[in-house]
């Protein structure tokens, strides 16, 4: 335990004002527990963030003495499960700055928000000689369902390329954004790269030619305050567990135009107003888009998450994230045969890189056996790791609770890799 | 607890840096190429057969390290033996990379050097690409042959 008494006590120090580190974490179980008889660092929060307990409780509360099915019973019981249920939506609407909740629907994750509008929004819309422009930076999941509709209504995928740095190169935007145009999918922030990309300024050129925005927000809700106003996405999707709450739960944001026009993907319970064999009408938004029993113990859960989040101190957790940001950068340029891929200007709090002669997963494994988990693969984003040419990189991600402390094991256990692969 | 070292012990470390029978092959007989989409590693594997015999056999792909040590270290220990006999030697050191038992007197002693994975689940697929390629090749004539 001394050497997490060390880190503890670095937390404190190199905390920037306004965020009380020891007792961030203190709300992190976890983050005290031991791996290979090291203490943990945790930085692989890009693929899935670690919950404080009040998110964990809320889910078990529900669970141990509210559980009810919801929109469903006239018992006291159910309906309070229906209220906390839109209270979670409500969370996820303050969070977003969205106009209405029905404009909120509840999915099983980002993925699941993507395909819904490729299949409810695009499939039925798209025609051949139609184009749905993507960047080389997505993850798969914004990339496959897109193929999905492209295969079924011959429209054509085109890509916005990425500059060396890790950015979109808008030189030639007005060559893969035009008239044909119907629907342009981006990162809000590159999962593999930590880019955060100008929504705004592509929204505009894609609205101006009549097109619709996508921006798969999955790694930017755990780092920047989200303004759907500023921002002009028509639709923005997420998961619950990037962003501190429980996996199983995440949510489309879609204008209520768009979503009042979508037909619905799923049938079942609970989206209907009136069956017949004859002929169906359909529940309003957001119920439209939610058949079945939703994971409603996972949405009281994210609307906890949501909670918190919008209970720190932001321009504090901003600082300090930019602050580890920059830390790693500076400390990982000092590590011999370390080359970083992603470079923008505009960063959350994340490092890509790689180790000459050595694999990814070879650094994965050392790192591991030191304690520090970090992310080595292609990030189920092929295409970027075409274009830089490697077959995968090593990923740092970190969250609120991480600290310089833990920026240090990680370069201690980088220079473990060298050693190990001298 | 298992450290790095018991892992990427020297052998590994070696083949990883200097791979044996690290070509493609003219003229093979059979060829198959391993992938696991986990991970992105892939790599290729030709043989030339004589008769029931591995005459010769080589490989080239990217990898980490133990992929790659792993199908180096293969090539070495089925070359010039039968079918058969490659068989039993993969079920050998499948069994002691999976930790179902010690190697037992088919594997070459030098094969040893990956006991180790048994402790890292997610790598004993790096360890068996290449036989499971090896197999695929063996099991798989030439359409062209």
């Amino acid at each position: 335990m001394t050497l997490s008494s060390t880190r503890d006590r670095t937390v404190v120090e190199s905390a920037p004002a306004g965020l009380d580190l020891a007792r961030l974490r203190s709300e992190f179980p976890i983050l005290r527990t031991r791996v290979h008889g090291k203490p943990l660092v945790y930085l692989d929060n890009a693929a899935t963030s670690q919950k404080p307990r009040t998110v964990v409780e809320a889910e078990a509360d529900f669970s141990l003495l509210e559980n009810a099915n919801v929109h469903r019973g006239v018992h006291a019981l159910s309906q309070r499960a229906t209220a906390a249920y839109d209270r979670a939506r409500e969370e996820v609407r303050t969070f977003l700055g969205a106009s209405h909740a029905s404009e909120i629907v509840f999915t099983a994750g980002t993925t699941a928000a993507i395909n819904l509008v490729a299949q409810s929004y695009a499939r039925p819309r798209l025609r051949s000689g139609d184009e749905i422009l993507l960047t080389g930076m997505e993850h798969h999941s914004n990339i496959v369902p897109w193929q999905l509709v492209a295969q079924a209504t011959g429209a054509r995928i085109r890509v916005i390329p990425v500059t060396g740095s890790g950015e979109l190169d808008l030189a030639g935007l007005n060559e893969v954004l035009t008239e044909r145009t119907r629907l342009v999918a981006l990162a809000h922030v590159s999962n593999v790269l930590g880019t955060v990309n100008p929504v705004r300024q592509i929204a505009d050129r894609a609205h101006a030619v009549g097109a619709t925005v996508l921006v798969d927000g999955a790694q930017a809700v755990p780092h920047i305050r989200v303004d759907l106003e500023a921002l002009g996405a028509d639709f923005y999707a997420a998961s619950g567990h990037k962003m501190f709450g429980p996996t199983g739960i995440g949510f489309l944001y879609g204008r209520a135009a768009l979503l009042d026009a979508m037909p619905p993907w799923q049938g079942g319970g609970g989206m209907i107003q009136n069956v017949t064999f004859e002929e169906t009408t359909y529940a309003p938004v957001p119920a439209k888009f939610e058949a079945g029993t939703p994971p409603i113990a996972q949405a009281i859960g994210l609307g906890a998450a949501v909670r918190w989040l919008r209970s720190l101190d932001w321009s504090a957790v901003e600082a300090h994230e930019a602050d580890l940001l920059a830390y790693a950068t500076e400390r990982l340029a000092d590590v011999p045969g370390v080359r970083l891929i992603g470079t923008a200007t505009e960063k959350v709090s994340m490092v890509s890189f790689v180790v000459d002669r050595v694999h990814p997963h070879d650094v994965g494994t050392v790192l591991d056996l030191q304690g520090i988990a970090v992310r080595a693969s292609h990030h189920c984003a092929q295409p970027l790791m075409r274009h830089f040419g490697v077959a995968g990189t090593v990923r740092a991600s970190f969250a609120a609770y991480n600290t310089r402390a833990e920026v240090n094991a990680l370069i201690d256990g980088l220079l473990e890799v060298r050693k190990v692969f001298a | 607890m298992p450290d790095a070292s018991e892992l990427y012990q020297s052998v590994i470390l070696d083949h990883n840096r200097a791979p044996r029978n690290y070509r493609p092959m003219e003229g093979a007989d059979r060829q198959a190429e391993g992938y696991n989409p986990m991970c992105g590693d892939q790599l290729k594997v030709w043989l030339k057969l004589d008769g029931d015999r591995i005459a010769d056999v080589s490989f080239q792909g990217s990898g980490c390290a133990i992929s790659k040590a792993s199908a180096s270290l293969m090539t070495t220990a089925v070359k010039g033996k039968t079918r058969a006999e490659a068989q039993r030697v993969f079920e050998s050191f499948h069994r002691m990379v999976t930790g179902q038992g010690g190697p037992t007197d088919d594997m070459p002693a030098r094969l040893a050097v990956f006991a180790g994975v048994r402790a890292f689940p997610t790598r004993v697929k790096c360890a068996t690409l290449s036989w499971h390629a090896l197999k695929s090749a063996l099991e798989t004539p030439d359409p062209a042959k």
